[in-house]
């Protein structure tokens, strides 16, 4: 069992009214934003279950918009987010949805950039503000915000991996945990790479340059 | 002695704090210390954050003028306020009542909150916390000692039992507000730990079975009010324990039960808001208002 911190007891500070319902949905929106790589423009996100139910109530709408912004849970700006969606350019519409046996307080962004980019993420708060990114464009993941994680896309070929993570070693990078998924045998694959202390721009830039790497993108501990 | 390990009694708390002749909050503090390796002076510092956060909401709350979304919630801790000078339960009780409402109702409104140990039981720590406080002449760094003290109590809770209602019905949300303050206000009246750990398991006691029913699936009705009600409660029971009434069934054992009624409690009274007050004609009423019909919507 993890060691437990009184300040996680006592905390966090938030904008209420629920943990999960409220500040769960700005986590989930942070991670949709960093796993997709780009600011989104203009976004559909579908509510499943008790977020579709009662979201409006709980303002998981408005966490949901506040995230994508990339505020934190205890932003009081919280209730006039949406002056700050237009402004920053975003535009956002919701719609409830049955997205199947999933938990029931998941959602799932369809996100586009300005310049033509486009994400699609699901994800679901479990409960005490904690959540999980679990679909990034097809691809299964297990994204908590829990540390500075890396996504790498890559090809599926013996020393792919051994290219990456002796690139991150060589920044002095420890491996918290590391998960790995592919399309097919010697396909696209992704790399899950949770690291003990967060990775400077240039480490993004030299395991781009590994000739299996296709992209990267930088997911910060939330 | 690490209140960071994971197989943790209340009884083992109260025992080291004794052994060490420390209160229950600087045996916590000592081991946040380590845990997070760091200095007992930037623990006290963080927890003095908190508390801050929670006499802003308490302040906020009180002012009385907003509402929440659904119009269930708002302007009732101001009310109990201004009554407290003539209350029949006398003005102190009265007025941690008003102050938990007004954090419940600050967080029902999208206002700053700090959870303890949840955002829906968040109003009991800070009024039971800052009223007992104000009536020993509490230092901050006494107030954050009992903080801590509260947390410790709550960290068991999570571990042996739950703190969601989700999991174990309001029990688990309020029930554990009410314990760790009760702790927290006999370590500000300057009781001993074994008085903390009988004050908890009097209040838990008497929170045993309650469920999670909250209407339309908000954490306003009954939620905020609750809150109130439990802060009395646990101030109560910080009381009669200093009398030296000591809780016949031991704290742990008692935490140990509340984890397995809240396994055995049907789910239609987990917050899920299928049944209890969220299922009466007038909570239903509030339910179709707020969910109406939209299936598609922006924010306005």
């Amino acid at each position: 069992m993890e060691p437990m911190d009184l300040f996680d007891v006592i905390g966090p500070v938030m904008v209420g009214p629920s943990s999960s319902h409220t500040a769960g949905a700005i986590r989930l929106g942070r991670l949709a934003r960093a796993a997709a790589g780009f600011t989104p423009v203009r976004a559909v996100i579908k509510l499943h279950g008790s977020f579709g139910d009662t979201g409006r109530g709980h303002g998981t709408d408005r966490g949901l918009v506040a995230g994508l912004l990339g505020w934190a849970t205890d932003d009081p700006r919280l209730t006039e987010v949406s002056g700050y969606a237009r402004e920053a350019g975003l535009s956002v519409e919701f719609q409830r949805a049955d997205l199947g046996r999933v938990h029931p307080n998941t959602a799932r962004f369809i996100l586009e950039g300005a310049n033509g980019e486009t994400c699609e993420l699901q994800g679901s708060s479990v409960g005490g503000g904690a959540v999980v990114l679990t679909e990034l464009d097809g691809w299964p993941v297990e994204l908590q915000g829990l540390y500075d994680t890396l996504l790498v896309s890559h090809r599926d070929r013996p020393g792919a991996l051994a290219g990456i993570t002796g690139r991150l070693a060589s920044f002095g990078l420890n491996i918290a945990t590391m998960r790995v998924a592919r399309q097919a045998r010697g396909g696209q694959a992704m790399a899950t790479v949770e690291l003990d202390h967060a990775p400077a721009d240039k480490v993004r830039r030299e395991l781009e340059v590994l000739s299996e790497v296709l992209w990267t993108r930088r997911i910060d501990k939330l | 002695m690490n209140v960071a390990q994971a197989r943790l009694t209340v009884a083992a708390l109260v025992e080291a704090a004794e052994a060490k002749e420390v209160s229950l909050g600087e045996l916590a503090l000592q081991s946040q210390a380590e845990f997070s390796h760091t200095t007992q002076d930037a623990v006290v510092e963080g927890m003095i954050a908190r508390l801050n956060v929670m006499r802003a909401a308490i302040e906020r709350g009180l002012e009385g003028n907003q509402h929440s979304m659904s119009g269930m919630v708002g302007g009732d801790a101001a009310k109990v306020m201004a009554r407290a000078p003539r209350s029949v339960t006398g003005g102190r009780i009265q007025t941690a009542v008003a102050r938990a409402l007004a954090v419940s109702e600050v967080n029902a409104c999208m206002g700053c909150i700090v959870a303890a140990p949840t955002a829906g039981a968040s109003g009991v720590l800070p009024a039971v916390v800052v009223t007992a406080g104000e009536a020993a002449g509490s230092s901050d760094r006494d107030m954050a000692l009992a903080l801590l003290a509260a947390g410790a109590l709550g960290a068991v809770i999570a571990r042996t039992a739950s703190v969601s209602g989700a999991e174990g019905g309001c029990q688990a949300e309020v029930g554990s507000a009410a314990a760790m303050a009760a702790a927290a206000a006999v370590e500000l009246a300057g009781g001993t730990p074994r008085q903390a750990a009988h004050a908890a398991a009097i209040v838990l006691k008497s929170a045993l079975g309650l469920v999670c029913d909250p209407v339309a699936g908000l954490v306003e009705v009954p939620c905020v009010k609750r809150n109130g009600m439990y802060a009395a409660s646990a101030l109560v029971a910080a009381d009669v324990a200093m009398a030296g009434v000591e809780s016949v069934i031991p704290i742990d054992e008692v935490i140990e039960t509340m984890g397995q009624i809240g396994r055995s409690m049907p789910e239609a009274l987990r917050e899920t808001a299928q049944g209890g007050l969220a299922v009466t004609p007038t909570g239903q009423r509030f339910a179709c208002k707020m969910h109406g019909s939209a299936d598609r919507w922006q924010l306005d």
